[in-house]
């Protein structure tokens, strides 16, 4: 009891250690800009960072439910091309965007529903299952539409067009869409039980299903949840782009993935957090807004930049765990 | 009999190799001379002999990936370092004051080899040494390689005119492809020290319980680190091969998912993605597969664009058929397997027999 006791400030410590250090970073980097480029800390810069990055922070919430179950989903970025390419052929076939958007979500859903059911009912691995529902998501992208479809529609357009003003920060419909999916994603994680089964069985499954807990629907739903969310970001990206385009995406997971593991949650499952999926995703945005910035840059020098960021957060992670065994 | 059959149905290539027959037949039923090999220009030309070629650059990759699959691992860096091999030998041979001459060739691809070589090394350093899962350490070089790529070309497509490196993807020797005799050479010599020494075991042994194999006295980390600098290489040589055949080097797009093809390979094939048992033969059949289908994509006058969607469906068709619980939810619907054999002995399967 004494040592229980003893223990629980440091392991709670710990436990906020690795979201802790992403805060850190987005701090240092957010200084560095200031006192480098000027008007970097401005409104406009900051309101533009949500804005540009509000899809991968529904996609980066959506992961970290899979990935908190010790899965993982690789077919986010073609689902969230799916989801653009239906919204804008639907539009452009004179569909009402009422019918439109809420069918795009589905399709996101489905996929993620049938990605679910392979992984828990036939046992096929995660990594496998949601392989095949990239690739059927990307064929079926080009299946639809092989080139860019504009999208014209005006109920969807003024959507897409709807800005609110608070002084000089802007906050589009796409950035409240996210901030509406990160704070339910958060309320999922930490205040039912479908949040603390996910936990329970990134910890041990098997765990998880001697308690009696609902392991089948749980490990199903986080993909139905992945793929919902990959639907509304395609929903997003339509809104961003007005357009719906197969090749939208491409590696989009790759970000997701990054983004979840920046922000301190481990791949292996169990630990993590959903706000700091969000700060992982406010890192990344930033490294790109540094890089514009800084002008001389080429672009190819974002992506170096992420690996190096990954490979500090993930030795960082990798000594923080060795020292609580 | 029907136990043979059972045994046949059973073998973990019979899916895979079904799955290519199926779509051989289909090409074959669309254009009828599909299969037919002539000699044109002194070597062999033909739909079969585009497989082999065009096999080449995915059986290497899908080698090294089998291996590092075999020991609970996965790469997923090959990509990048198959456009960091691409950029490095023609970068090479671009600056260099003669890039006719074989000496230059020769040199860049040792130069892109060995810096392969380190990439493999670096991702086995991360997964053996530091103890990173996997998928992240492997992970952080497919991020970065191609930014690294990028930096090597200096964001351009670098394109070069030397004929001894065009050997290499689209030269022929004794008839055959020159491609496809490096890396079915390179296959067979893997396969034959994987298997005919205790090597291969040793991987399973790691892939299967990496503790209980250290127990006992296998050099876990070695061989760990091992299978990673491997990876690299092959992907290496498959990334020369990519950049001969087109002449150029494409940072954004050489080898773009091939990853994910040949860890596809492996998984048709019927190598579990938790290590421990792999099969090299299953690989093989994997990439044939794979090539395969994107050949019958355009015979069959799809647009290639739609490749992914038929890629989907036969991964899904194969790995649904070699799941576990499919196949003991069938067993369990179909009478005269196993359980009730016992009760109603020899009725039907002397039927079989004579089937």
């Amino acid at each position: 009891m004494d040592v229980a006791i003893a223990q629980r400030p440091v392991r709670l410590d710990r436990r906020y250690l690795p979201v802790v250090g992403t805060l850190v970073v987005l701090g240092l980097m957010l200084t560095v800009g200031g006192t480098r480029y000027d008007n970097f800390l401005s409104p406009a810069v900051l309101s533009n960072l949500l804005i540009n990055n509000a899809h991968l922070l529904v996609l980066a919430v959506g992961m970290t439910f899979v990935i908190l179950t010790g899965g993982i989903d690789l077919s986010v970025g073609a689902v969230l091309a799916l989801s653009s390419v239906v919204t804008a052929s639907l539009l452009q076939a004179g569909w009402p965007a009422a019918v439109v958007l809420p069918l795009a979500v589905l399709v996101g859903s489905v996929i993620g529903l049938a990605m679910g059911v392979m992984v828990h009912v036939f046992g096929v691995q995660p990594f496998v299952a949601t392989l095949a529902g990239m690739f059927f998501a990307r064929g079926l992208c080009f299946l639809i539409a092989p080139e860019s479809i504009p999208i014209r529609d005006e109920a969807f357009v003024s959507l897409a067009s709807l800005s609110l003003y608070s002084g000089p920060w802007r906050v589009t419909a796409g950035v409240l869409v996210a901030l509406v999916v990160v704070a339910l994603a958060w309320w999922v994680l930490h205040l039912t039980q479908l949040g603390r089964t996910v936990y329970a069985i990134g910890g041990s499954e098997q765990s998880a299903l001697l308690m009696g807990l609902h392991v089948a629907r749980t490990k199903v739903l986080v993909y139905v949840i992945s793929g919902t969310c990959a639907g509304i970001a395609g929903l997003q990206f339509a809104m961003f782009s007005r357009s719906g385009y197969a090749l939208t995406g491409v590696a989009m997971e790759l970000d997701a993935i990054a983004a979840v593991v920046i922000g301190g949650t481990l791949l292996t499952g169990g630990t993590g957090f959903v706000l700091g999926s969000a700060l992982g995703v406010l890192v990344l945005g930033l490294i790109q807004t540094i890089i514009t910035f800084e002008g001389t840059l080429s672009s190819w020098w974002t992506k170096i930049v992420i690996g190096v960021l990954l490979l500090v957060f993930v030795v960082l992670q990798r000594a923080l765990s060795l020292r609580k065994t | 009999m029907s136990a043979r059959v059972g045994t046949v149905v059973k073998h973990h290539l019979f899916w895979p190799l079904a799955a290519l027959v199926a779509l051989l037949v289909a090409c074959t039923i669309k254009r009828p001379a599909f299969l037919r090999v002539s000699v044109l220009d002194d070597h062999l030309f033909g739909a079969p002999i585009d497989i082999l070629r065009n096999s080449a650059p995915l059986l290497l990759v899908a080698l090294g990936m089998t291996l590092v699959i075999a020991t609970r691992g996965i790469d997923l860096s090959v990509g990048a370092v198959v456009a960091i091999a691409g950029a490095v030998a023609l970068t090479f041979i671009a600056s260099s004051p003669d890039p006719d001459s074989l000496g230059t060739v020769v040199g860049a691809i040792f130069v892109a080899l060995g810096l392969c070589l380190v990439l493999g090394v670096w991702n086995g350093f991360l997964v053996s040494v530091l103890g990173i899962q996997p998928i992240i350490a492997t992970l952080i070089l497919m991020t970065a390689g191609r930014g690294i790529a990028m930096l090597i070309t200096g964001g351009m497509i670098t394109t070069v005119n030397s004929p001894p490196f065009k050997t290499l993807g689209s030269g022929f020797w004794l008839g055959l492809p020159v491609a496809a005799l490096v890396a079915y050479g390179v296959f067979v010599v893997v396969a034959v020290v994987v298997r005919r020494t205790a090597l291969g075991m040793l991987l399973e042994a790691v892939g299967i319980n990496p503790a209980a194999s250290r127990l006992s006295g296998v050099r876990a980390r070695t061989l760990v680190w091992t299978v990673y600098a491997a990876s690299g290489l092959f992907a290496g040589l498959a990334g020369l091969i990519f950049a001969s055949n087109t002449m150029a080097a494409d940072a954004n797009n050489a080898g773009l998912f091939i990853e994910l093809d040949a860890i596809l390979a492996v998984v048709i094939g019927g190598t579990a993605l938790s290590g421990g048992k792999f099969n090299l033969s299953g690989t093989l059949a994997g990439v044939l597969v794979i090539t395969t289908l994107s050949l019958t994509v355009t015979v069959l006058g799809v647009s290639p664009l739609v490749t992914p969607l038929f890629k989907a469906l036969v991964v899904i068709a194969v790995t649904l058929l070699q799941s576990p619980a499919l196949r003991a939810r069938l067993r369990r619907r179909r009478p005269g397997s196993p359980a009730p054999r016992v009760e109603q002995p020899a009725e039907n399967p002397a039927q079989e027999v004579h089937a």
